[in-house]
């Protein structure tokens, strides 16, 4: 019953069959999962950020319900050029009489994309580093922690601009280059979180009961760290949307595709600040403050909870 | 002893990871598509006996190892290659933009430092109050802004708008000022990419200033000095203040990085004609050359100020150098 396959059904009448161990150890994981969201309900920071970006990812799954993505093309637009805002066009249209509204609206699909998979990257990467590095010892964790201290003090602009410009502009490299320069952070964390875990009793039970390396990873070390990756994941969005905004704005980004970096880079060059086209410039702007102060609201709200060095305060 | 160990394993530390940097720009330079002689080849439309020379100068017909010694010791010694933008050698185009950068990146990090710390001492000190409270969100919304974008709102707002401040550049063509009126020109331009970028570092520098602050105020030290009858203003300024300082001093050695980030992308709003505006130039060509060499410029910068920060902190703070 230890390999966790589904008991057979128990006799009538006879005593109930104990639950596996991995039935014990989800129920007791959701159980967890619950009291988190409970204490995460009474955070105001915390859930305020959460409203926000539930806010901002329905926009995204549905921007095509919301704004005709015809709207995107320049051939197809209907407005004046550089239009205040009107009933029409509640945002202004921009210098090729394409709906601002449109762009945003379509933007928040690049820009949360690239934010969710640039941090899924860097927190694989980190992880699988982090956990190597503080399990392992010795060499591998001294070769490791040089490896992440040279990511960390290497300024991150010029190496993602370096790289960018090296790959050539798209939404893979923009994602892969976002990625692996966003992950000593969440190595270091890990490391640490591990190398506490890796010391607590029932770890070394179970590595006397004859548990092998990937064993103890997986079952013990993995379960506990894992609160901690989770809230440093809704920093690194909010760092990896920044990210994306800047390359894009560098002209880093996909030229084919819009987001909300490429509208104001488009919106720069084309000197909208000079023609005081505010319309044009505020709202992708405004998307990006919005969209990172409520990853970071979410992040902190998360670490208050989750991690145990901050709770006692 | 353990003072002398300490400065050795920093310095040692500091120059291992500029080896890194050198090991990654040679090996990002091989892995170029073409190799970097026919690309010079194609920016200059060389004629094929050229190009034979060309391979010669770089090495690229010897084994690797002898490459990377040959790349070691041009780069050690400033030759960093022809930019393909400006066809000049690498160097000599960085070196006529350093200035203004240091400039424009000494002026925002002072500016923003000194303003940081005040805000983080009073929102430390006055807890909770509506100053605080306040500063503490302005803080998080200046963290969450692009520093170009807040760059491109100032620019629509007071310079083309009111027409307070030029919009660009770091002199007015054409004037030809001397001596005060030239200073004050170049301060006229500096004045917006300045402020943008102290904004966007405030925020960091008062959120590391309030908490290291609260951190010490918990300490028994101060509850004695303030038990010995010193006035409340003493006792922050004399015990809490100085010892707070310690994380924060480190901290804008540390982010020397991100301000360079920074400086890239609002140089480039305001055409301000620094290394920020010369890295934002070069990507767009791409200037492979140029790019690396500022690569490699910035990088080493850093790890010199971590360096510097990690010798001022066990400096500071003698229980750093004994462990």
């Amino acid at each position: 019953m230890s390999d966790g396959t589904i008991a057979p059904p128990a006799e009538p009448g006879a005593p109930p069959a104990p639950p596996s161990p991995r039935a014990i150890a989800w129920s007791r994981r959701r159980r967890s999962a619950a009291r988190v969201w409970r204490t995460f309900r009474k955070n105001r920071m915390g859930m305020t950020g959460l409203v926000i970006l539930v806010f901002f990812v329905l926009v995204a799954l549905f921007a095509p319900l919301l704004a005709d993505p015809a709207g995107l093309r320049a051939t197809e637009a209907t407005g004046g050029v550089l239009e205040g805002p009107s009933l029409e066009y509640p945002l202004g249209t921009d210098i090729l009489g394409r709906s601002v509204l449109t762009l945003t609206i379509h933007g928040s699909r690049i820009s949360l994309l690239v934010g969710f998979a640039a941090t899924l990257l860097s927190m694989l990467i980190g992880s699988v580093l982090g956990i190597a590095a503080g399990f392992y010892g010795r060499w591998r964790d001294a070769v490791l922690m040089r490896l992440t201290d040279w990511f960390l003090v290497i300024p991150f602009l010029p190496l993602a601009i370096v790289l960018a410009s090296l790959i050539g502009p798209s939404l893979p490299t923009i994602i892969f280059v976002i990625g692996v320069t966003s992950w000593p952070g969440t190595a270091r964390l890990v490391r640490a979180q591990t190398l506490s875990v890796k010391e607590r009793p029932y770890v070394e039970r179970a590595r006397a009961l004859g548990a092998g390396g990937w064993h103890l990873v997986t079952r013990h070390i993995l379960p506990n760290v894992f609160p901690i990756i989770f809230a440093n994941t809704t920093l690194t969005v909010a760092i990896a949307i920044l990210s994306e905004t800047t390359l894009s704005f560098l002209g880093l980004g996909d030229p084919l595709r819009v987001s909300w970096g490429s509208i104001l880079e488009f919106a720069f060059s084309a000197g909208a600040s000079t023609a005081g086209a505010w319309w044009w410039l505020l709202p992708p702007g405004l998307a990006i403050v919005l969209v990172v102060l409520a990853f970071t609201m979410v992040g902190y709200a998360l670490d208050e909870i989750l991690n145990p060095r901050l709770r006692s305060r | 002893m353990g003072t002398r160990r300490y400065l050795l394993g920093k310095v040692a530390q500091a120059t291992l990871t500029v080896l890194f940097v050198l090991i990654f720009n040679f090996f990002l330079f091989r892995v170029i598509p073409g190799d970097p002689a026919q690309i010079l080849a194609r920016a200059k439309h060389l004629p094929k006996e050229a190009v034979v020379q060309l391979e010669r100068d770089f090495g690229l017909h010897e084994p690797i190892p002898k490459q990377f010694a040959l790349y070691v010791e041009d780069t050690v010694t400033g030759n960093l290659g022809i930019s393909y933008k400006f066809r000049r050698p690498v160097a000599g185009v960085i070196a006529e933009r350093i200035w203004p950068t240091v400039l424009l990146v000494g002026i925002s990090t002072l500016a923003a430092t000194a303003i940081g710390l005040l805000i983080g001492i009073y929102g430390a000190w006055r807890r909770g109050s509506k100053l605080d409270l306040g500063s503490l969100g302005t803080s998080l919304v200046f963290y969450a802004m692009p520093e170009f974008w807040l760059g491109i709102l100032l620019l629509m707002g007071f310079a083309a708008g009111l027409g307070w401040f030029p919009t660009g550049g770091i002199v007015t063509p054409g004037a030809g000022y001397t001596g005060v009126a030239a200073a004050t020109d170049v301060l006229n331009h500096l004045f917006l990419p300045a402020v943008t970028l102290t904004l966007a570092l405030i925020g960091e520098y008062a959120l590391i200033m309030r908490s290291s602050l609260l951190d010490v105020m918990g300490e028994d030290y101060l509850v004695t000095a303030r038990a010995k009858g010193l006035r409340e203003a003493l006792v922050l300024r004399r015990h809490a203040v100085r010892n707070a300082l310690l994380p924060t001093v480190t901290l804008v050695a540390l982010n020397l990085g991100f301000v360079v980030s920074g400086a890239i992308t609002v140089e480039l709003v305001f055409s301000w004609p620094g290394l920020g505006l010369l890295t934002a130039e070069a990507a767009d060509v791409p200037d492979f050359p140029l790019l690396q060499g500022l690569f490699l410029l910035f990088s080493v910068t850093v790890i010199l100020a971590n360096l510097v920060a990690d010798l001022i902190y066990g400096y500071l703070d003698p229980r750093v150098r004994a462990a």
